[in-house]
């Protein structure tokens, strides 16, 4: 190498010698990238659009959505079909970007050691879910899942289902007034298979009414997780004409 | 220590019942008496505690020099220890879970399930062992490159405890279930808020020191170290924006959500590798290879164009994260672009790190810290040609959601991050701690060779691992029916998933041989062995060989 310095090695020396100039060109470096990948996605017509069928999460979903983010699930689970034949096959169709509009934060995952869950809802019975929950080698053996028995022997706790409601609008999911004045009666109803539901299904279409842990004395943690797990993938009908259109728009994938 | 406890315990009994005596009186007088002795005692109380200093009891036990030296090295001791310290918390929960994965039954409910300790690993080495060996070779080479002790040494002091406060808070939380499950991102929002204060603190430490410096250039290190600092700054902010649920409460919610969160968090997670775990250490490497090796950085001129190239590019490659996600193509693809253009600045660096060795390549025999730090460098080439191999949609598509990914990560985190860290420790503790030399050279040694071997069986174990899934997801017969059902292919892992725990084991041997060695350095002993090498040199024999003339 040469030690006589050229005409661009003596420019970079100004910014050798002045740490202020040298911070602001850092960080004018570095945020180009994220700016031109981020910034377009709040306005795309692909990332922002809405599907028929997609609404916020019940108080009682997102309380059940709430133990999943707690207990770390998506260090194992993904939830984001990709598409693929065996995929699709395996799992349902793949997933549209408007399916976790509601989702904060998103649960993509990064790691599948065990299945996608984006579809899970309506494929096994609650009995099965509480079961595996508890004691998963019981139902799988092969399986290295951890056991989480303790989700049914603990009640649910929502601090200030009201307040919940209120940040998740606050960040964007559009709950209206009453759906925030209702979080708490709706939590404990959607768990009471004796309740009255008109009111809770018509503000949350498709929602699943009933005692989901088997032990309709009490509303706890196993009744929320399920509930969850039981909706996934449920709000959208695929299959119709809007959503055909939705997924074949999704180009590229 | 005892003694202070004992007196503070006396004081404070007395007050106790002084209080009692108070609660219970039965008449005005005998109460306002039981308020004086109170009073007295709570004073003496005060006095006894306040004239004990924790910090300075703790840094003899640690033998740090006492009094001021030439350079302000007493939070770059600290650091050290706590990197060694951490190291190993974090390789033991790697450990763990990675025996959660053969064993299932080790899982413990609720706190010690596979979900709430892997962040704890991931974190505690990422940002408890990786950034505790950033936060002291910062302080360490800022001073040295800059001629000048730090500025703020208080503020200094203040980012050190700051920062440990925010790992206890990070990692017991994720224990009690407090996270936000965004990926290096779990950290609730008041720890965030946290973290951003200390990291504030840490920037204005760190350009407080260039800017009273003595040598007319800043050092490339620095380059680095600011760049690691300013964008690190940029991500955590952004990508942390949430809104509580209660400012009292730990539960928060994403200030995006869906595809948008997705992508930043991507865009975060991605630049944590790029510039927590690569460009801080590129400026590790960038101070302690030329030193161990006493030759000069290869070339300035490729260390001007790797920087400003690495830092530009990075910041793109966050998409790969997502490929064939509901992400938008063209982000996808942009990212995918980038991440193969990136391997041109990644090897950059580590051929400018590899070729600072010319003409000392002899000590990679002699020496096993230069070895240490060569093998670092192997692996960083490595990993950064596997990275954007995988960031390939094809690739990808069969690599993405499987063990593959994990084997490159650690590919990366064991071999480059660890292996330099490593050689920084046995290179900084003899030179803080004023020993000649570590108590063990022979233990550097062994060190490097189980390292080494845990991390072969690591990413080997993880790469059959990976491709065993994913030709497994996709294995269809000839009737058109998918062959595996999920859990076969979960059954189908478990040797390797034991392998790969096998490797883990090693590796935290290793660390088990770099805290002995560091303790006894720390402590004064020097080990009585034999030298690394014995080929003594022959004075007899070095010359040039000369034909016997003919009869």
């Amino acid at each position: 190498m040469s030690t006589e310095p050229t005409q661009a090695t003596s420019r970079h020396q100004k910014l050798e010698r002045n740490i202020t100039l040298m911070a602001i060109a850092t960080l004018i470096t570095v945020s180009i990238g994220g700016i031109v990948q981020i910034a377009p996605l709040f306005y795309l017509d692909n990332t922002i659009e809405k599907v028929d069928g997609m609404r916020p999460y019940t108080p009682l979903e997102q309380a059940g959505r709430d133990i999943y983010v707690r207990e770390g699930c998506y260090t194992c689970h993904s939830q984001m079909i990709r598409p693929f034949r065996d995929e699709v096959e395996r799992y349902g169709p793949y997933s549209l970007a408007a399916e976790s509009m509601y989702d904060h934060p998103f649960q993509w995952g990064s790691k599948r050691t065990g299945p996608d869950l984006a579809r899970v809802g309506d494929r096994y019975s609650d009995e099965w879910h509480v079961q595996h929950l508890k004691d998963p080698q019981s139902v799988v053996p092969e399986s290295i899942m951890p056991q989480y028995s303790f989700l049914a022997e603990t009640d649910l706790k929502v601090a200030d289902p009201e307040g919940m409601l209120t940040a998740l609008r606050r960040v964007g999911v559009p709950y209206t007034d009453r759906d925030i004045q209702m979080a708490e009666a709706d939590l404990a109803a959607q768990a009471d298979p004796f309740s009255n539901r008109e009111d809770l299904e018509e503000r949350y279409p498709k929602t699943q009414v009933r005692d989901f842990d088997g032990d309709p004395d009490r509303l706890t943690e196993m009744d929320a997780l399920v509930a969850y797990l039981q909706m996934l993938g449920t709000l959208v009908d695929v299959k119709s004409a809007a959503a055909q259109q939705e997924l074949a728009e999704e180009t590229g994938r | 220590m005892e003694a202070v406890l004992g007196r503070a315990g006396l004081w404070f009994v007395i007050m106790f019942l002084a209080l009692a005596a108070y609660v219970g009186a039965q008449d005005a007088g005998f109460a306002a008496h039981a308020v004086v002795v109170g009073v007295i005692a709570f004073a003496f109380l005060c006095v006894t505690v306040m004239r004990y200093d924790p910090l300075a009891r703790a840094q003899s036990m640690f033998r740090m020099p006492p009094g001021p030296s030439r350079y302000d090295d007493d939070v770059v001791r600290w650091g050290v220890i706590a990197t060694v310290f951490w190291g190993m918390a974090g390789f033991l929960a790697g450990v763990a879970i990675a025996l959660q994965m053969v064993f299932p039954a080790l899982n413990i409910e609720p706190w010690l399930n596979f979900g709430r300790l892997r962040p704890l690993h991931t974190s505690a080495v990422i940002f408890a062992f990786g950034g505790n060996a950033l936060l002291a070779t910062s302080f360490y080479v800022v001073q040295r490159t800059c001629r000048t002790t730090l500025a703020f040494p208080s503020l200094a002091r203040f980012v050190f405890w700051g920062y440990q406060l925010f790992i206890v808070l990070a990692a017991s939380g994720y224990l009690l279930g407090v996270t936000q499950s965004k990926e290096y991102a779990e950290p609730e929002w008041y720890v965030d808020i946290w973290l951003t204060i200390v990291w504030v603190a840490y920037f204005i430490v760190f350009v407080g020191t260039i800017v009273r410096r003595h040598e007319p250039h800043i050092y490339v290190a620095n380059w680095f170290y600011l760049a690691f600092i300013i964008t690190i700054a940029m991500l955590h902010i952004v990508n942390n924006l949430a809104i509580p649920v209660s400012f009292l409460g730990s539960r928060s919610y994403s200030a995006f959500g869906g595809v948008q969160d997705a992508l930043t968090q991507w865009w975060y997670g991605h630049n944590a590798v790029g510039f927590f775990l690569t460009a801080g250490f590129l400026a590790m490497m960038y101070y302690f290879v030329p030193k161990q090796a006493e030759r000069p950085v290869y070339s300035y001129r490729l260390s001007i164009i790797h920087f400003w190239s690495l830092i530009f590019l990075y910041i793109w490659a966050g998409p790969h994260h997502l490929h064939y996600t509901a992400l938008p193509d063209w982000a996808q693809t942009l990212g995918m672009v980038f991440s193969i253009i990136l391997w041109m600045p990644s090897w950059g660096g580590m051929i400018n790190g590899l070729m600072t060795l010319n003409g000392a390549w002899d000590k990679v025999r002699t020496d096993p810290i230069i070895r240490m730090m060569v093998m670092s460098l192997a692996f960083y080439g490595m990993s950064t040609f596997e990275g954007p191999v995988m960031s390939i949609k094809a690739v990808n598509s069969l690599s993405h959601y499987t063990d593959w990914t994990i084997g490159h990560v650690h590919s990366g985190a064991l071999g480059w991050n660890g292996m330099i860290t490593f050689a920084c420790v046995y290179f900084l503790v003899p030179r803080l701690w004023g020993r000649e030399r570590m108590y063990s050279m022979r233990m550097i040694n062994w060190h490097f060779w189980l390292a080494t071997l845990g991390i072969v069986f690591y990413a080997a174990s993880m790469w059959v691992a990976g491709l065993t899934q994913g030709l497994m997801w996709r294995e269809y017969d000839a009737n058109g029916y998918l062959v595996n059902s999920f859990v076969d292919t979960v059954a189908a892992l478990k040797p390797m998933f034991a392998a790969r725990a096998f490797g883990g084991i090693l590796y935290l041997a290793g660390g088990v041989l770099l805290t002995y060695n560091v303790w006894m350095t720390i402590a004064g002993h020097l080990r009585d062995e034999a030298p690394m090498t014995d080929a003594k040199h022959n004075r007899a024999a070095d010359r040039p060989i000369t034909a016997a003339p003919a009869e």
